[in-house]
């Protein structure tokens, strides 16, 4: 068996979370892992390490800690600015290899998979990606991963005996953010970099990035799928009326009918809204692992045997272009009568 | 350049819709689903195809895989690729994507003078593109996944990948060689070309190497050289819904929507 370049024995019991930070805020699926990451060092007893990676980025640390860190690890130099898989590899290893922890877990972003793939393989360790649950068992000192597979339903977990760091990837929105303890205080240990600008060979040409959607914490949210035809004006109408926000599924997204970051399932977001509205959805289970966590979920579908109405509380078999607009208008009214 | 050796790296996989689950064992049940090319391999072919149009070289299919596989790799040389590469070995099998890469990398090694690896973005049948950077890692080569347009600069030997991040996008360039994972629906990709059907069928197009022909250390392939294990398959936690159908006009169910949204919300 392959082994991994540090074993159990050496491994230290910490759990390390990559933050991914952008133009000094951290991404909110860093707070969710580190979240999730106090409750099982909490659980076991183990420390909760983030590892900071940026250039002037040390002031974040303090959110770190009010979000469950006990420890900051910080790689903070001006070759660090802005991600380039080759340097953050570098830099990611060292620390690890300097520090050895058990566990170590990324947000499953563009970024974070990039660095997680590559990492894997420079310690020769395994990687469960796009984990929907995690849970550390404390007698065995042992990650297991929930991953949902095929076929709707079915989760495999997902474990290495004999591997360290046990390596795991998290889709933003799978678990909840916690709430900050503006109190909680924590060290930061400073990484010496060994960084040469020449050693890294990706030249970043051109980078626009906007504000960005966070459809994670929307309190409503509108989905349109194949079956709106790409009128998500009409989306937005019903959204803007109970202050909610629009998804998607993959088909619509692909099309270019609307941003990819507005894609809701497996490999888009998970979002927890209180009400969720399916328009024109069948239900591919890759989808509903990203509304499953709603608390009401209401879906239109002109096929009355389509899946998603297993998924559903208010099921309408109803063609979303007769709906939608009768839902419009009867809330529209109401806001008149509001406002009155 | 002509010389331009390009490997587009293609995955068969089971129709995700005609996978079964046991409801009694809890497992999958693969063996009556009819196999696919990875409908994201193909965006991967596509972005290849378009270079060796431009500037010429040639294309390897490669994958690992049983050997029934091949009817449909020879598609890929339909599409027009060069030659199919396929990694066969009982001892594969089992493979996470620790071993899987390992042994993608090797096989790019006994192609040898390869300068751009294609993939796709992800497999359909669960994994998560993280093939990628892990067989660019192996080969210590460059990276740029997700991309949905790629540039060469045939003189300068780089490459210019665009992805989009975070309602925005970015263009990275890096030397080759080099591996790049393509977004699903980045392009159209072809139809095979019925004219060459005959000639993609040629016995010599295709070459199987198993584990004693490549340079494998047998503790990394297949179930050894995997270090994940599922230890355990459930049922996925999800929640009991009402399944409360409503009925009536567009008006009265609008009107029965109202009062559901103004409660919750
Ligand atoms: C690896 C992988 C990952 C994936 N990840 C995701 C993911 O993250 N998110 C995701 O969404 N998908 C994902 N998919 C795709 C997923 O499997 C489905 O193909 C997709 O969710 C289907 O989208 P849809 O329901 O909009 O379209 P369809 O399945 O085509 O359904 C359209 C529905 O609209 C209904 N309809 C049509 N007209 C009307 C009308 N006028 N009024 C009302 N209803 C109407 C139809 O009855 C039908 O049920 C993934 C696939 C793979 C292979
Ligand atoms: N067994 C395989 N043979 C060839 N290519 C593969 C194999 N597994 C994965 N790939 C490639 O890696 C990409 C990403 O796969 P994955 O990381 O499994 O989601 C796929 O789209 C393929 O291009």
């Amino acid at each position: 068996m392959v082994a991994s370049l540090y074993g159990v024995k050496q491994a230290k019991k910490a759990i390390w979370i990559f933050l991914e930070q952008e133009g000094g805020k951290l991404e909110g699926v860093s707070l969710e892992l580190l979240d999730k990451g106090r409750q099982m060092a909490d659980n076991a007893n183990w420390s909760l390490v983030g590892l900071l990676i940026g250039k002037d980025v040390s002031e974040i640390a303090d959110e770190a800690f009010s979000y469950g860190a006990d420890v900051v690890v910080l790689a903070d130099d001006p070759l660090l600015d802005v991600f380039t898989v080759d340097a953050y590899t570098q830099v990611t290893y060292d620390a690890i290899m300097e520090h050895k922890p058990s566990v170590f877990l990324l947000g499953a972003t563009p970024n974070g998979r990039d660095l997680a793939g590559r990492l894997a393989v420079r310690v020769r360790t395994g990687l469960n990606a796009d984990c929907t649950n995690l849970n550390l068992d404390k007698k065995r000192g042992i990650l297991v991963s929930e991953v949902t597979g095929f076929g709707g339903g079915i989760a495999a977990l997902i474990e290495m005996q004999n591997h360290r760091p046990q390596m795991a990837t998290v889709r933003p929105g799978v678990f909840p953010p916690g709430e900050p303890d503006k109190k909680r205080k924590g060290k930061v240990i400073k990484l010496p970099i060994k960084l040469e600008a020449d050693t890294i060979k990706t030249k970043v040409v051109e980078r626009v990035v906007g504000e960005g959607v966070d459809l994670t914490q929307v309190p409503a949210l509108v989905v349109g799928g194949r079956g709106i035809e790409g009128d998500f004006g009409l989306m937005r109408e019903l959204a803007g009326l109970i202050g909610g926000d629009v998804g998607a599924t993959r088909p619509p997204v692909d099309d270019g009918y609307i941003e990819r970051e507005r894609q809701i399932g497996q490999t888009g977001v998970v979002c927890r809204p209180k009400v969720s509205i399916n328009c024109g959805v069948s239900g591919a289970f890759h989808f509903v692992v990203g509304v499953q966590e709603s608390d009401i979920v209401i879906s239109i579908n002109t096929d009355q045997e389509a899946p998603i109405f297993d998924f559903t509380d208010y099921c309408i078999v109803g063609d979303v272009f007769e709906i939608i607009p009768a839902l419009t208008a009867a809330l529209s009214s109401v806001k008149e009568l509001a406002h009155g | 350049m002509a010389n331009l050796h390009m490997v587009v790296c293609l995955k068969v996989v089971p129709k995700p819709e005609e996978i079964r689950v046991d409801k009694k064992t809890n497992r999958l049940e693969r063996t009556d689903a009819r196999s696919e090319l990875n409908p994201p391999d193909m965006n991967a072919m596509e972005m290849a195809l378009s270079i060796k149009e431009r500037y010429g070289g040639k294309i390897s299919i490669l994958t690992m895989g049983p050997p029934y596989f091949e009817p449909l790799l020879r598609v890929g040389l339909a599409m027009g690729a060069d030659h199919i590469y396929l990694l066969s070995d009982r001892d594969f099998g089992g493979a996470d994507t620790l071993a899987t890469t390992y042994t993608l990398a090797k096989g790019v090694e006994k192609i040898e003078g390869v300068d751009l690896i294609f993939c796709g973005e992800e497999s359909s049948d669960g994994a998560t593109g993280q093939v990628p950077p892990g067989l660019a890692e192996w080969l210590d080569f460059n990276q740029i996944t997700m991309i949905n347009n790629i540039e060469l600069a045939p003189r300068k030997k780089t490459i210019r990948g665009r992805r989009e991040i975070k309602a925005g996008h970015e263009i990275l360039e890096v030397p080759l060689p080099a591996v790049v994972s393509v977004a699903v629906a980045s392009n159209e990709p072809r139809f095979m070309d019925y004219r060459i059907k005959d000639w993609a069928f040629e016995e010599e197009r295709m070459t199987v190497w198993s584990k004693d022909d490549l340079d494998v250390d047998a503790e990394y392939i297949g179930v050894s050289g995997s270090p994940t294990i599922v230890s355990d398959l459930a049922q996925a936690a999800t929640r009991e819904r009402k399944r409360e159908f409503l009925t009536g006009t567009p008006e009265e169910i609008a009107d029965k929507l109202k009062v559901i949204l103004q409660d919750a919300l």
